[in-house]
């Protein structure tokens, strides 16, 4: 089964050619880099593969959702079941602890605060921070931030993962601890795409798709 | 192809929860953002509080008082000149049914002066006034210093004096001497307060038989005072103009001393509009402080908003958040204002020795109010929330 199925798909802002006629296949169990200079659309895909975007034309389909059928709310509904997103900034609330960080990334699942909640510790135990549930981000290092957003983003156990540079603020030692993580959901079975600049971790993915000048270059498998 | 995609709804408790997080996150600025509304709202609740406090003082008095006397006056006869009551027009009303006392008094016509160096005709608006000796019983009025009249002193040229005329004549104690007509009379007396009877704490009062000997009295009266039980006061109303002035009863002027103080309590309970008008701006105001807050914290919080939406919040959520963030901090400043106004009037009444009173109409109406502007503040930058791009999660 297709995860994610992207056919023909444009996406134009005003003037500039974003995407041109991209046709992109994940399937269930995947894991795979995007990679390509600022500017090449890579943000752009990432955006209409995660349905934040909808495209100029073309169609999207998310686990079998044509997205172009879909209003706003089921869009929004769409994303609460079946993407997790993780960005490079990491985007958590210097308020809260690692657990309602997690747990907050459930709210809009329809989850009552107590199974939200439960779900976040094992999302945390997951990605190996369940000695930290009560930290707050100030008191985390980068590295374990980012897995902290990681845990946000599976607490919800969606069939997709999709990681915006993930790597990109942190050094080389915690990237390669974010890295190995990502290969551990990969293993349990989360379908993964990562945009990326790091060569390393493009290479740790056995499936690399080049994005340059708004189309699919090449790929690698 | 697969289950019908629906947004799960939001529990009211989470709502509440993340409506909350944003005022939590910067304090200070929650509290100066609602600090107008709690000013608008404390001016508005302390407005109506003073002025209930007023006229709950006003009605507690008037409980005390009995709303059962009434004052019989000669009127105007068809030609214009004063009907006069018979001498013993108080004997007659106290035949009537249902009356319990009646006295009577009589404008001597002269005035009373701190001595003989006066002019005659500066009065300083002191009546002399002759009076029955159950005068006191039937007013309920009481003796403040000195004693009153008794059935030997009401053929003395002595003098009790009623308390707002003592304090004109600048008599603190009793046992002076005051100018009556043409000659001295002892002051034996000063009597308190009489809120029913306001004339009479305006006169210099002597005996019948006083007024007769030294000031030249006629000793026809010119008031009559009656009580009755509570029950009775319509059917004596009918008929004291009759008992008191046969042959033209409708020449008696028959009056309801209560009825004033009643006219005074409502007027004390009308609030100014200048001030309730003043709370109502501030209110304004507030509001407006409000509504720029939430669009300032809209334009901080595009990146949580994108965020949410990436989680799977929808349009309609995202709105639900800011706009309860906005009723919340108004609903903050609104009870806040409440504390602020209902202690105002507190200390207002002690200050005044009134019983402080903050109507619940005024309390409810002041938080309605806040309810209702916190949602107009807030729907312009809920909105504006609504409509943020979910792509702002990505952008850095």
């Amino acid at each position: 089964m297709n995860v994610l199925e992207i056919r023909g798909v444009s996406k134009t802002y005003g003037r500039v050619h974003a995407l041109r006629n991209v046709d992109l296949t994940i399937r269930k169990g995947e894991m795979v880099s995007i990679v390509g200079p600022s500017g090449s659309g890579k943000s752009t895909l990432l955006q209409i593969a995660g349905t934040l975007d909808r495209p100029t034309s073309g169609t999207v389909r998310v686990a079998g959702h044509d997205v172009s059928a879909l209003s706003d709310s089921q869009l929004s509904a769409l994303r609460a079941r079946y993407i997790g997103f993780v960005f490079q900034q990491f985007h958590l609330s210097p308020a809260l602890s690692a657990l309602d960080n997690v747990a907050d990334g459930l709210l809009y699942t329809g989850l009552s605060r107590r199974q939200r909640r439960e779900r976040a510790e094992a999302a945390l135990q997951l990605v190996g921070l369940s000695h930290r549930l009560g930290h707050r981000p100030n008191q985390l290092s980068g590295g374990q931030m980012q897995r902290v957003a990681v845990a946000r983003a599976v607490a919800g156990r969606p069939p997709l993962l999709l990681a915006d540079e993930p790597t990109g603020n942190l050094d080389s030692e915690a990237g390669a601890e974010v890295l190995s993580l990502f290969r551990t959901l990969n293993a349990r079975g989360i379908t993964i795409a990562i945009i990326t600049h790091d060569t390393e971790v493009a290479m740790a993915c056995p499936r690399r798709i080049r994005v340059r000048d708004g189309l699919v270059r090449s790929e690698v498998s | 192809m697969s289950t019908a995609l629906r947004p799960a709804r939001l529990r009211p408790t989470d709502l509440a929860r993340i409506g909350t997080s944003g005022l939590r996150a910067r304090p200070a600025r929650a509290i100066l953002a609602a600090l107008g509304i709690a000013i608008g709202i404390a001016t508005m609740v302390t407005v109506v509080g003073i002025s209930a406090s007023s006229q709950e003082r006003l009605l507690r008095q008037l409980d005390e008082l009995g709303t059962n006397l009434l004052r019989v006056s000669p009127g105007d006869s068809l030609f214009g000149d004063q009907v006069k009551l018979p001498e013993n027009a108080a004997a007659m009303v106290k035949r009537i049914d249902g009356v319990t006392s009646s006295s009577q008094t009589a404008e001597t016509g002269t005035t009373v002066r701190r001595n003989d160096l006066i002019p005659e005709g500066i009065s300083l608006g002191i009546t002399v006034q002759a009076t029955s000796l159950d005068l006191l019983s039937t007013l309920d009025g009481r003796v403040r210093q000195g004693t009153w009249l008794n059935a030997a002193t009401e053929r003395q040229p002595v003098v009790v004096l009623g308390a707002v005329a003592a304090e004109r004549l600048g008599m603190t104690g009793a046992d002076a001497q005051v100018y009556i007509g043409d000659r001295w009379f002892t002051v034996i007396g000063v009597l308190d307060r009489m809120p029913l009877a306001e004339e009479i704490e305006r006169s210099a009062l002597v005996g019948f038989p006083a007024a007769k000997e030294y000031l030249d009295h006629d000793g026809h009266p010119t008031t009559v005072y009656e009580r009755s039980a509570d029950e009775a006061v319509e059917s004596v109303r009918t008929m004291l103009a009759r008992t008191v002035s046969p042959e033209s009863p409708n020449e008696a002027k028959v009056s309801r001393p209560s009825d004033a103080l009643k006219a005074k309590a409502a007027a004390a309970g009308a609030f100014t509009g200048l001030m309730l008008g003043l709370g109502a701006v501030a209110l304004f105001v507030g509001g407006v402080g409000v509504a720029n807050t939430m669009v300032v914290a809209v334009l901080e919080r595009r990146r949580e908003i994108g965020l949410r939406r990436s989680f799977g919040a929808t349009r309609a959520q995202v709105r639900n958040q800011f706009l309860v963030e906005a009723l919340l901090l108004s609903a903050f400043g609104g009870g806040a204002g409440v504390l602020l106004g209902a202690l105002a009037t507190f200390v207002y009444a002690q200050l005044n020795a009134l019983p402080a009173v903050v109507p619940l109409w005024a309390v409810g109406g002041g938080l309605g109010a806040t309810i209702v502007i916190g949602a107009l503040a807030g729907i312009y930058p809920a909105l504006r929330a609504a409509r943020v791009p979910p792509t702002v999660a990505l952008t850095q």
